[in-house]
């Protein structure tokens, strides 16, 4: 039934037959291995009686959760409480995100202002903060907040713009109507608050972060071959123009795809919350984890929130660069 | 008159730039002097808590450092034989420093850092005539830098091989390269580590399961090795095809052909993207505290946490350990920008 | 060819030593020469290491009973310190052979956890600590209050019910370790630091800078018996584990002392004491252990009572009253079944 031909090539020797073992073994390894892990586990569980599956989700939680962007009441099910944790993580990512770009491109810019003192204000700004790490910055502000800020009763002041050991304090619209903030007894009453938790990790993020995009940015600026602006310039285009015509769009190919691995950082890096107590997904995983005893179940709910996030985040950010990329033919 | 041109060109080229002099130079009149007011001239010095209370909030104590600087670099390792991991650590430093110079980059490093790490783990646990101290006990510097050197020296070689792998023609090794790297980078390093120090003892048999040490150290060469990997895949690409074609015709098969014509060449690339990635590797073990190993991060909160006296001067603490990662980081920050100078042009 | 050989090779020597079973946990523990204990990771009265490594407090000094008990030698345990958020798991996984880590016992945890709690150690209620300088005399008036409160612990919970119960709508900031939570309350983030009562004292007296700055609110807000668990599966380490504890404070009832338990196991002719000392029935026998397993206990620790007074009791810096955890006939909850 074979040609001679063909046996021939399914020698030991063959690159294709090596190539086919190799992969046999490989996945065989693979399967193994997560078969002994699986296996073992459900062994465990079943010799100690443990309980497991995702039913727990339906249940009620029993907690209350410090600060939550949605209705949240402690006999709600414990997949709402997952996803206020999801909110708060996405909340401070997306705000995080947001600044940080701001920031990290002005501070890119400044790295060729005329001026030398602002030039060496940004290096020194980006050596800095790149070279300390975020969990220690994170603690760092954390601790700045609760420590140095004062007392509740006697917040400083910048019109209503409040700040004291409950956080950063503004007006807001409640209920039809402006609210101010003012002291209570024991939290800011009226407005709306941004928690110590939240500013804290928000500045970790930010200040963090903004120092790799700040350099990212810089690196897509020096990129642009001087002809280009020289040559903008002696078509006469004022300065504004030069960046936004010239400078911006060819910079743009090389500073997407590095930062959209600095926007995952930030989604990722907002984990540590867990470390200073503001409620992210992560905290309230660790919380429910402890309450139902499901470890298996609720680390993997951690994992997959950051996976989906990560990968539509990369998916946008390809779409965009995409958009971005020069049209080649 | 040189200077003077560089003034004028530097700090009053236009009104935006003089504006901003103007605006640094009032900036630094009204706070420099009570910055180092509080940095210095108020500061105490000595590791007296009575007189840090009476300097708060005018000045700086940074007698909490003088007090507390052995349980901050060490963590809680026994106080009598803190002399091992002191000198374990510049042992580990010292071969470190070593193999950054290119001159000692022989083969010599193989046997060398072989040694190293085996006095470096007799010296960190004893026995042999050392007292026996349980990892548990680790922590503060020698914690961190063991932590970082081993998972970029684990991490290194495996992620050469997943590099390839993500390369290669076979579409299951292809496949599942992919969904290694991919899977790792989209979760936080914080979700491996707990896996590592809360899950992975129920995923093995009862009382088989390796020290939390040891299960962090994996988790950490696993995580990284998935962003090495991407890192060396760019110098894999960035050799010609031309290369690989010349290298099938004189007839050398798939291993030979990445060991003598390709590796060398994309190694030597991404050397500065590796040492980058130590960087961040070094930071990042700072994450090892919140399964409870005391790291240098770890080590601070526990030596200023339980003592009422001294847990008001945490700033101070936390600027000194900040100090300590920026000298470390920020030198192989340099180190790797005089590779890269290196590279491009050798 | 030869390199798949030898992975395969590689895959089955790794499989083989993990197929076998894993041995009864008392035959793990005597091969071993250590009891491996999961403790808090600080709290001073119940667990705590100094500077050295060493460790005290009343937790510690059960997991030293059980060592002396089983290995005739209290200095051979193995301390693991766990956050609340890792305890049950490192027990689930065989990582530690016993919980002892001021652990509430409820239907929850013994139902669905895969453990079994042994008895109670202290029995507590959970309270609010709070500034003296704010002037609050009762829980109640904490209305719209942030409380600190550690995770992964009954507290987060049951500070939720009373909050709910009694309309206080207090905001929870929940922390994974107890040091970042007692910090925060230091610091004047929250207006309160709740957790057990015990635990309250521990925190105020050990780690305030002046313990008269900070006051316990007279309300108690649920119960918490606190005690040591074991793994589920393994019936016989349950019984040491419990009839440790239980002998501990059969000791305290019958007068067996630290100073005294030697001399009473030679020269007693009380029957109680001396079953309890082994001198006439061979109770240790039953339990797998030697003869005089309650003797090298009380020896190493003393009895229940010294336990407590040496740890948390009013001479010590705690100065916790003995309150429910005195004996049943001196109007307590500590009853222990009887050794026979």
């Amino acid at each position: 039934m074979r040609r001679p031909s063909a046996r021939k090539r399914w020698s030991w020797r063959s690159q294709a037959f090596r190539g086919l073992l190799w992969q046999v073994v490989a996945v065989l390894l693979v399967g193994f291995a997560v078969w002994f892990l699986a296996h073992n586990t459900l062994e465990n569980m079943r010799a100690r009686g443990i309980q497991s599956g995702f039913d727990f989700l339906k249940g009620p939680a029993g907690f209350d959760i410090g600060e939550s962007l949605i209705p949240y009441d402690a006999l709600d099910p414990y997949w709402k409480a997952f996803l206020v944790g999801i909110l708060n993580t996405l909340r401070v990512a997306i705000i995080g995100i947001g600044v940080a770009t701001l920031f990290g491109t002005l501070l890119g810019i400044g790295r060729f202002s005329a001026n030398a003192i602002v030039r060496g204000l940004c290096y020194a700004y980006t050596e800095t903060f790149r070279n300390v790490p975020i969990l220690l910055q994170l603690l760092f502000w954390y601790l700045v907040f609760t420590e140095v800020l004062p007392p509740v009763a006697e917040p400083v002041s910048v019109g209503p713009f409040l700040l004291s050991k409950a956080g950063f304090s503004f007006p807001w619209w409640v209920e039809g109507r402006w609210s101010v903030p003012a002291p209570g007894a024991f939290s800011m009453e009226g407005g709306a608050s941004a928690t110590p938790e939240f500013m804290a990790v928000l500045m970790g993020l930010v200040f963090y972060t903004s120092a790799f995009i700040g350099e990212i940015v810089r690196a897509g600026i020096a990129a642009v071959p001087k002809g280009q602006v020289e040559a903008a310039s002696a078509l006469g285009l004022p300065r504004g123009l030069q960046v936004r015509k010239v400078i911006l769009p060819q910079a743009l190919r090389v500073i997407i795809p590095p930062l959209t691995s600095q926007y995952l950082n930030i989604t990722k890096n907002s984990s540590l919350a867990v470390a200073i107590g503001y409620p992210d997904v992560v905290s309230i995983a660790n919380t429910s984890l402890n309450n139902t005893g499901r470890a298996v179940e609720c680390i993997s709910i951690i994992m997959l929130v950051y996976l989906v996030t990560s990968l539509s985040t990369a998916l946008f950010m390809n779409w965009y660069n995409k958009r971005v990329a020069i049209q080649e033919r | 008159m040189k200077k003077k041109s560089w003034i004028r060109k530097n700090l009053f080229a236009n009104a935006w730039s003089s504006l901003a002099t103007i605006v640094f130079a009032v900036l630094v009149v009204a706070y420099l002097p009570g910055l180092l007011n509080w940095m210095v001239v108020q500061a105490v010095f000595g590791p007296n808590v009575d007189a840090c209370q009476a300097a708060r909030g005018t000045g700086a104590c940074w007698g909490v450092i003088a007090e507390k600087w052995r349980l901050i670099v060490f963590g809680r390792y026994p106080h009598l034989e803190q002399w091992r991991p002191a000198l374990a650590t510049v042992l580990l430093l010292g071969l470190l420093f070593a193999s950054c110079v290119r001159k000692f980059w022989t083969l010599w490093l193989v046997p060398a850092w072989i040694v190293v790490w085996v006095v470096f783990f007799w010296l960190m646990h004893g026995g042999l005539g050392l007292s026996v101290v349980p990892t548990d006990q680790w922590g503060g510097l020698p914690l961190t830098i063991m932590l970082s050197t081993i998972a970029i020296a684990g991490a290194f070689p495996l992620s050469i091989f997943v590099a390839l792998g993500r390369r290669s023609k076979l579409p299951a090794i292809r496949t599942l390269c992919t969904v290694y790297i991919e899977l790792v980078r989209g979760v936080p390093l914080v979700s491996i580590l707990f896996m590592a120090s809360f899950l992975f003892p129920l995923f093995m048999p009862v009382g088989k399961s390796p020290d939390v040490l040891i299960r962090v150290i994996v988790g950490l060469i696993l995580f990284w090795a998935a962003y090495l990997a991407e890192t060396v895949r760019g110098g894999l690409q960035a050799i010609p095809k031309g290369q690989l074609e010349a290298a099938a015709s004189v007839g050398l098969g798939y291993w030979q052909t990445q060991r003598k014509v390709v590796l060398p060449q994309a190694l030597a690339i991404v050397v500065p993207a590796v040492v980058n990635t130590f960087i961040a590797i070094f930071k990042d073990t700072s994450l090892v505290t919140i399964v409870s190993l005391y790291e240098l991060t770890g080590a601070l909160s526990i030596a200023l946490n339980s003592d009422a006296n001294w847990r008001p001067f945490k700033i101070e603490g936390y600027l000194f350990i900040a100090a300590l990662y920026f000298t470390f980081c920020f030198a192989m920050s340099r180190y790797s920008l005089w590779v890269e100078k290196q590279v491009h042009h050798g | 060819m030869n390199k798949t050989t030898v992975s395969l090779a590689i895959a089955l020597a790794l499989a083989v030593p993990f197929g076998a079973h894993a041995g009864k946990t008392l035959d793990s523990i005597k091969q071993k020469g250590q009891v491996a204990c999961g403790v808090h990771t600080g709290l001073s009265g119940f667990s705590q290491a100094d500077s050295q490594g060493n460790w005290d407090g009343i937790d510690v000094d059960y997991c030293k009973a059980l060592a002396a008990a089983v290995l005739g030698d209290a200095s051979k345990v193995k301390y693991v310190p766990l956050t609340a958020a890792q305890r049950f798991t490192a027990l689930q996984s065989g990582e530690i052979d016993i919980l002892s880590r001021n652990t509430t016992w409820t239907l929850t945890r013994d139902a669905s956890l895969g453990l079994n709690f042994i008895g109670t150690v202290y029995y507590d209620g959970q309270g609010f600590l709070v500034p003296a300088k704010s002037k609050v005399k009762s829980a109640k008036a904490m209305k719209g209050a942030t409380v600190c409160v550690q995770s992964g612990t009954t507290t987060e919970k049951n500070l939720t019910d009373y909050s709910r119960a009694n309309k206080l709508d207090m905001k929870p900031v929940v922390f994974e370790k107890i040091e970042a939570a007692t910090g925060a309350y230091f610091s004047g983030r929250c207006a309160a630091f709740t957790t057990d009562a015990s635990g309250l004292a521990s925190v105020r007296n050990k780690e305030a800078k002046n313990p008269a700055d900070h006051v316990i609110l007279p309300e108690l807000i649920s119960k918490e018996p606190l005690g040591p668990a074991v793994r589920r599966g393994d019936d016989e380490w349950f019984a040491i584990a419990k009839w440790v504890l239980f002998g501990l404070i059969e000791a305290e009832e019958y007068d067996i002392t630290q100073a005294n338990v030697e001399k009473l196991a030679a020269e007693s002719t009380d029957p109680v004491v001396m079953r309890i000392t082994g001198k006439s029935e061979d109770t240790g026998k039953l339990l797998g252990l030697d003869k005089d397993w309650m003797v090298k206990a009380v020896k190493a620790v003393g009895n229940y009572g010294e336990m407590f007074e040496r740890n948390v009791g009013p001479k010590t810096p705690l100065n916790l009253p003995r309150g429910l955890n005195n004996q049943w006939n001196k109007g307590g909850l500590q009853y222990a079944p009887p050794i026979r």
